[in-house]
């Protein structure tokens, strides 16, 4: 009788997006109106507003009667939306590439192909319902300031060493994602687990000297750039180059050892009410000759193989079924509580 | 004589039957390609699936009186190797759901632990194959049947299907139109000896009775027995006829000659002239009896040598003037002057002199027979490109308006000659002589006024 009730609470307490019945939590949303509009797309994304805005005014002035609402939510939050509440977008855009995933697998995504979506690598897309449009890799951001008189790290394991090694100088000051919170947070870690098992090193190392727990890679950056944080850890490389000029204190830099390539990916929810719409939208941001555009307008990395090619170290995420792996729930709690106990120390 | 009508076709029969066997084989073919490749590709499923399942379930563990399942990455990235599949899986202690789709359906059959149970089944609105494979686990003081489910769409398989199904089509289609085209070689050639025979025998001549010798396919024996053994038969039986017709005429020409002759010399003491009229009719009707035997020996001895020629080198003129020197005792007695023209030397040919004489000598004869009194018989030999023609003219009543094919026939006669007496067998021996010696005989009116022109062509030596 007792494993019956444990069942059944696993069953209740589901990833999370599973138990609560409130609706969705939306951090931002912004009409983007036209004149006349024709019709109205509605993006969910994770994407900040003020990266995405410029992509969707381009889009506007090539089909200027469409009328964007864009909604800006955590990927958790997005993934509630859809995937319990049935909440109505056209298009769903998230770096969560293994929320994504399980949308599709689950059947929350629509068909889309065309020859846009043709041109795109075989690994930049799953089941024609799920696009990659940017590869972006997780970095660290650092402080020069912080990192005065001491070697750049190249790999994760001298890393670990500098700062087993200069205890005074990061304690408190080292900070990287909550993976409880965050999506993005959680799918590098479980991918840096697959990678070595230096994640477990580096979240001890890390839990030592206090580190900070942060839901956003934009906050994390800002207190670098505040000189709260001497580093941030797996931090979205094209969030901090953003942020780079306007603070030359701040600098980032790609492990030689392994750098996890997260795939930014769209799809069209089932809920969409204009799916031509939304494949039309897919269209503009896969195309080939539109990439160099996005990467102009947001900063975000296109999808390019010959960087892949290039960077040796670079290790893109595989969309696939591989990626349900770390959403189970038996999983996630058990690598969860393993993180937890390495880095919240008493 | 019967018309055979041609009722089907062996060759076509044979060749519509062998592509048959081919279209019957090649449909078995396509279905026998597609099951094995789509078994195949159901088996690769399978093992992945079972594979999948098995790594899951080798993870599962119970720790402190619960069941922890650390799902190995490979499990689930294993499954997404072959195609972009739809996946989900489901862990279960004892029916109830541990971790994974909870609303997954479990095998229809409960299985032995450690044998995987496949089954297949719509999961959420696509076809699922599903392994579950259950083993014992135990948790704290109690043992559960721990059963790990794997699932996977299968509309890679179905395209996979149908791109076996269309190789399967036209490994079918090319294996239809290869026995196809092997048929009607196999066809023409096994037809082949039946032709050789049909055409070996429609190559032979009317005349010709010997055995057909061709070797044959045993197949074709019996009735190249049959064929040789009517043929000897037949033989036999013209041979049986003509020797009867020999034997009949000779035994009548006989009696006929003591008639002739006691006829005579009743004359000579018969002195009332109707007493004399009398016999000399009766001795006419003893020549013409007699000369109809001897026609009738004559046809026998021609149907017989005509089987046989014995060829030698002749001269047509010297074979006619020979003729002539026979035939003039009894052209004198109408008054009849027989002429005969021609190169002496060039104009020879290869033949049978004796039968070659009897035609000749039944022309003239009907010639003379046909001439009126005081007339004159022209016989002319000349030569063109490669035959050497005989014509004989004469001055008598022609050949009358009917049908002169029917002349050469065997006891065939002229409307317009029915006073006088005759066999009807004078033609259709010179007809047979010639044809014998590949040549031919054209009766035409005499170019020169009334009368007949009789000309046979024959091929020159």
């Amino acid at each position: 009788m007792r494993l019956h009730c444990f069942a059944l609470g696993l069953i209740a307490g589901l990833i999370g997006f599973v138990s609560t019945a409130h609706a969705f939590v939306a951090e931002e949303e912004r009409l983007f109106d036209v004149d006349n509009p024709s019709a109205t797309l509605n993006i969910i994304s994770t994407a900040d507003l003020d990266i995405f805005s410029p992509l969707i005014e381009a889009y506007q002035e090539r089909n200027p009667a469409i009328r964007v609402r864009y909604v800006t939510a955590s990927s958790s939050e997005l993934m509630k939306a859809l995937f319990e509440e049935g909440a109505e977008f056209d298009i769903a855009i998230s770096s969560a590439m293994d929320l994504q995933t399980k949308l599709v697998n689950d059947g929350f995504a629509e068909r889309h192909v065309s020859a846009e979506t043709g041109s795109l690598p075989a690994w930049a897309k799953w089941r024609d319902r799920l696009f990659a449009f940017t590869q972006e890799p997780a970095v660290l951001v650092y402080s020069r300031e912080a990192f005065e008189g001491l070697p750049q790290p190249t790999n994760r394991d001298e890393l670990i060493a500098l700062l087993r090694e200069n205890p005074d100088r990061f304690n408190g000051r080292v900070g990287t994602y909550d993976i409880r919170e965050s999506g993005a947070g959680y799918l590098f870690a479980t991918q840096d687990s697959r990678q070595s098992e230096s994640l477990w090193r580096m979240a001890e190392v890390m839990g030592r000297l206090n580190a900070r727990l942060y839901c956003c890679s934009s906050q994390m950056i800002g207190d670098v750039a505040d000189g709260q944080l001497a580093l941030a850890y797996n931090v979205l490389g094209s969030y901090a180059a953003q942020h780079l000029e306007d603070h030359p204190d701040l600098d980032m830099l790609q492990f030689k050892d392994f750098t996890t390539v997260m795939l930014r990916t769209v799809l069209i929810p089932k809920t969409a009410r204009d799916t031509d719409l939304a494949g039309q939208f897919i269209d503009f941001l896969v195309a080939a000759e539109n990439r160099r555009l996005i990467e102009d307008l947001t900063g975000l990395p296109s999808i390019d193989p010959a960087v892949l090619q290039r960077e040796a170290a670079f290790r893109p995420i595989r969309l696939g079924p591989g990626l349900l792996v770390y959403l189970d729930q038996l999983k996630r709690r058990t690598f969860i509580r393993a993180w937890l106990n390495a880095m919240v120390q008493p | 004589m019967t018309t055979v009508h041609a009722r089907g076709s062996l060759r076509r029969r044979l060749l519509l039957q062998l592509l048959l066997v081919a279209a019957i084989l090649s449909v078995a073919l396509y279905f026998t390609v597609r099951a094995l490749a789509q078994q195949a590709a159901e088996t690769t499923q399978d093992n992945i699936l079972i594979a999948s399942a098995t790594a899951i379930s080798e993870a599962a563990r119970a720790e402190r009186g619960q069941i922890l399942v650390d799902v190995p990455y490979s499990a689930l990235s294993m499954l997404g190797s072959i195609a972009e599949e739809r996946v989900f899986y489901r862990v279960t202690a004892n029916e109830l759901t541990v971790t994974g789709y909870d609303d997954l359906p479990m095998p229809p059959a409960a299985s032995e632990v450690g044998a995987p149970v496949f089954s297949t089944s719509i999961y959420k609105d696509d076809e699922v194959r599903v392994a579950a494979l259950p083993r014992r686990l135990t948790v704290g003081d109690e043992t559960v049947i721990l059963t790990v489910l794997v699932a996977q769409t299968r509309l890679g398989l179905a395209a996979v299907s149908l791109q076996i199904s269309i190789a399967a089509a036209a490994a079918g289609v090319g294996f239809f139109l290869l026995s196809g085209a092997l048929s009607w070689f196999a066809t023409n050639n096994a037809m082949r000896p039946l032709n050789r025979l049909a055409q070996s025998v429609e190559r032979r001549g009317p005349q010709d009775l010997s055995p057909v010798e061709t070797s044959a396919p045993t197949e074709l024996v019996p009735l190249l027995q049959s064929l040789n053994t009517f043929m000897a038969r037949l033989s036999a039986s013209l041979a049986r006829t003509e020797d009867f017709i020999a034997e009949a005429a000779h035994h009548v020409r006989t009696p006929l000659a003591t008639v002739r002759t006691q006829s005579e010399i009743a004359m000579r003491s018969v002195r009332k002239p109707e007493n004399k009229q009398i016999l000399r009719e009766v001795i006419r009707a003893a020549d013409e009896s007699s000369r109809s035997a001897g026609q009738l020996l004559d046809h026998a001895m021609v149907a017989l040598r005509s089987d046989n020629l014995e060829k030698e080198r002749l001269n047509m003129k010297d074979l006619a003037q020979d003729v002539i020197r026979s035939i003039s005792p009894t052209a004198d007695l109408k008054d009849i002057r027989i002429t005969c023209s021609g190169s002496d030397t060039t104009s020879s040919v290869e033949g049978d002199p004796i039968l070659l004489q009897n035609a000749l000598r039944n022309l003239l004869d009907n010639a003379v027979k046909y001439s009126p009194e005081d007339s004159r018989i022209k016989v002319e030999i000349s030569e063109a490109a490669s035959t050497v023609q005989v014509d004989v003219l004469d001055e008598g009543r022609g050949l009358g308006d009917g049908d002169r094919q029917h002349l050469t026939q065997r006891f065939g006669r002229g409307d317009n000659v029915k006073d006088i007496i005759g066999s009807g067998l004078g033609l259709t021996i010179v007809d047979e002589v010639v044809r014998a010696h590949g040549g031919t005989l054209v009766l035409t009116d005499n170019p020169e006024g009334r009368g007949t022109c009789a000309s046979i062509a024959l091929p020159s030596a």
